[in-house]
């Protein structure tokens, strides 16, 4: 596994120049002993889409919720464009439009009365009540379904009613809690479409599970894995920083205990991983992108007479990057965990190695940063 | 908050409770009054209001069990959590949404008086007074139902127990008449209520020092007293138990007092009811 941080305080410092949205720091949500959510802090800049991507169990509602006042954190503050969420949560709240997991909708309404209720509630002048009423159903495509009751529309129709929930009031931060969940095909392209276009008057935040969504419509991505933030970048950044590593793949005849002598001795490999198949043995190393260690791997196996059957080069695509930083080991701390490995990668029949070179770029990256910006 | 009322109340007539709560009371008066006053002949109007008391042990816990428990059902108290309002505010509107509710058939039994004024001598400041005292009794026990909706997302389970607390408390002053007047036994009584008191404290904060320090506290206060000063706790605990009641005080109305303290003391309970609900709401958010 490689250690990965691009999250760090001279990130902070490069977009000094953009608006905070959203300020969280060291957040953390214990349910009696069960740790949601860990020490999480990020920033979210202005008029970007940002999205939340974690696999399910990550932490992604709970911090949604608590950023929206929904849940209370057990420590560390949230602050939406500087008002704190539980200090001065009436007025912090004003800028927040929320789709929870589900569409909180009154059945027993129709979309018109519901959305009314909202902009009562939301305190819009009664004069922009009925524009923005009418922008956020054209917006979202429910102009046609405005006086039908609520519990006879279809889920589609439902998540989009939740959606003009919260652009009513003109928020300037919406959050999305898997806003596409249960939609057809052809609606979440809709939906896409409608987020990419909230992103240009917007800040919006959106949680997924699914890569390529997040991939297709966000600015940002925000990586959260065991209640922790592992990444967080554009998706092209993502991608080129770890596109620095490729992965060789190959098919050993003998197992691991035999292989792994061989392969230490190459200094260039970041990470093993193996798979052991009857007599044959898979093995998945991670290098840096530059160093062609092909030939070297072939000789060294040649030289120890153990018979490669098959070796493959592939470069990492941002669904490795994901499923490499979201499978990490619960208790590992991913900031402190550098060197002794030894004990997780064990646990996970997953052997996997560090090498001290492969922190080296990333440290000098911080480094940069932060002189960058004293 | 205007909002929320306004929606909560429109809810009420969109589905058919509102109009089961109405048409309910209104039926009960209506058989009452033709009984008490029509068939009988009498003029005390605050008789039909004393003996149908008893009607809102069904009708409220009807008209409460939705009002909280239907938006942790349905997830809408996200909403209510996200939207700029606070959670005072939501409890006020839905509870003074219920209270319109109740006010439709108290202002349409309020004719009935009149009505009957037309046939004889009604005595109009009993039977006013007495509709205040209905209402307040109805507000209080409203504000009871709220609370007990705002604990579970299941509307029967808010039903039933709204139901059983309304009708302990319907029965406590009866209850109260076949316990031992002695000083031991309110010791004893007070006792166990301290020991519950600390074990739900304990449950709520998991802090068993706390737990334990509050109830050694209470009971050495208790034990002060009865040594110090026993004949004070003579009947003390069963005295309570008539004064908790709120349909035993409420019978002082129909009984021809206009008693102000009762009025305060309906007040007080459902202003304490109200800020349990909003507790458990705020609560809600901690777990």
């Amino acid at each position: 596994m490689t250690v990965y941080r691009v999250y760090d305080k001279g990130y902070d410092n490069i977009l000094k120049g953009m608006k905070k949205m959203i300020e969280v720091k060291g957040l953390t949500k214990k349910y009696g002993n069960h740790t949601a959510v860990s020490n999480l802090s990020f920033t979210i800049e202005e008029d970007q889409v940002y999205g939340f991507l974690g696999p399910n169990g990550a932490g992604k509602s709970t911090t949604m919720n608590i950023i929206t006042g929904c849940l209370s954190a057990t420590d560390g503050t949230v602050a939406i464009d500087g008002l704190d969420i539980y200090e001065n949560a009436v007025d912090a709240k004003k800028h927040i439009g929320y789709l929870p997991e589900i569409p909180p909708l009154y059945m027993d309404m129709t979309p018109m009365e519901y959305l009314e209720f909202i902009a009562e509630v939301k305190k819009v002048e009664k004069s922009e009540r009925k524009t923005q009423i009418e922008e956020a159903m054209i917006e979202t495509g429910i102009k046609n379904v405005e006086n039908r009751l609520i519990k006879n529309l279809s889920k589609g129709y439902r998540q989009r009613v939740g959606i003009a929930q919260a652009l009513v009031g003109n928020p300037s931060v919406i959050i999305l809690d898997e806003p596409t969940v249960g939609l057809d095909p052809k609606q979440i392209i809709e939906i896409r479409e409608l987020i990419k276009n909230l992103g240009k008057k917007h800040t919006v935040i959106l949680s997924s599970h699914i890569l390529s969504e997040v991939q297709a419509v966000c600015d940002k991505i925000l990586i959260i894995s065991n209640g922790k933030l592992v990444a967080c970048d554009t998706p092209e950044n993502l991608e080129s920083l770890f596109a620095g590593t490729k992965t060789i793949k190959l098919t050993v005849k003998g197992d691991s205990g035999n292989i792994d002598p061989i392969l230490n001795n190459i200094p260039e490999i970041r990470n093993i991983r193996y798979k052991n198949n009857g007599e044959k043995t898979m093995v998945e190393i991670t290098t840096d992108k530059e160093s062609d260690i092909a030939e070297k791997i072939f000789f060294a196996f040649a030289d120890a007479r153990m018979p490669i059957l098959r070796m493959t080069e592939e470069t990492a695509t941002l669904e490795d990057i994901f499923l490499e930083l979201t499978s990490i080991d619960k208790d590992v701390d991913i900031e402190t965990e550098n060197t002794d490995d030894e004990s997780v990668s064990e646990e996970y029949e997953d052997h996997e190695e560090y090498n001290e070179e492969s922190e080296e770029p990333v440290k000098e990256e911080e480094a940069e940063d932060n002189d960058g910006n004293i | 908050m205007t909002a929320i009322f306004k929606r909560e109340f429109r809810s009420y007539f969109n589905n058919i409770l509102g109009y089961i709560f109405c048409a309910f009371i209104l039926l009960f008066a209506g058989i009452y009054t033709m009984a008490i006053n029509l068939k009988s002949g009498s003029a005390n109007f605050e008789y039909v209001l004393g003996n149908m008391a008893f009607i809102f042990l069904i009708a409220v816990p009807i008209l409460t069990m939705r009002s909280i428990a239907e938006d942790r059902k349905q997830k809408t108290d996200q909403l209510l959590y996200s939207l700029p309002v606070s959670m005072t505010e939501v409890v006020m509107g839905k509870f003074l949404a219920m209270i319109a509710v109740l006010l439709i058939p108290i202002v349409i039994v309020g004719l009935y008086p009149l009505i009957l004024s037309a046939f004889g001598n009604v005595n109009m400041f009993a039977a006013y007074g007495t509709l205040l005292g209905f209402f307040l009794l109805g507000s209080c026990l409203i504000a009871m139902g709220l609370f007990i909706s705002s604990l579970t997302d299941n509307q029967v389970v808010a039903v039933i127990a709204s139901f059983i607390v309304m009708l302990l408390n319907y029965f406590v002053g009866t209850l109260a008449d076949y316990l031992s007047y002695s000083p031991n036994a309110t010791f004893i009584a007070f006792t166990v209520i301290i020991v519950a008191v600390a074990a739900v404290l304990y449950y709520m904060t998991k802090n068993s020092m706390l737990a334990v320090i509050v109830a050694a506290i209470l009971e050495i206060f208790l034990v002060i007293i009865k040594v110090s000063n026993s004949d004070s706790l003579y009947g003390l605990f069963p005295r309570i138990m008539d004064k908790i009641s709120v349909f035993e005080r409420f019978y002082n109305f129909p009984n021809g007092m206009f008693d102000i303290t009762t009025i305060v003391y309906f007040l007080v309970i459902t202003a304490i009811f109200l800020f349990f609900t909003v507790q458990s709401m705020e609560k809600r958010r901690w777990s």
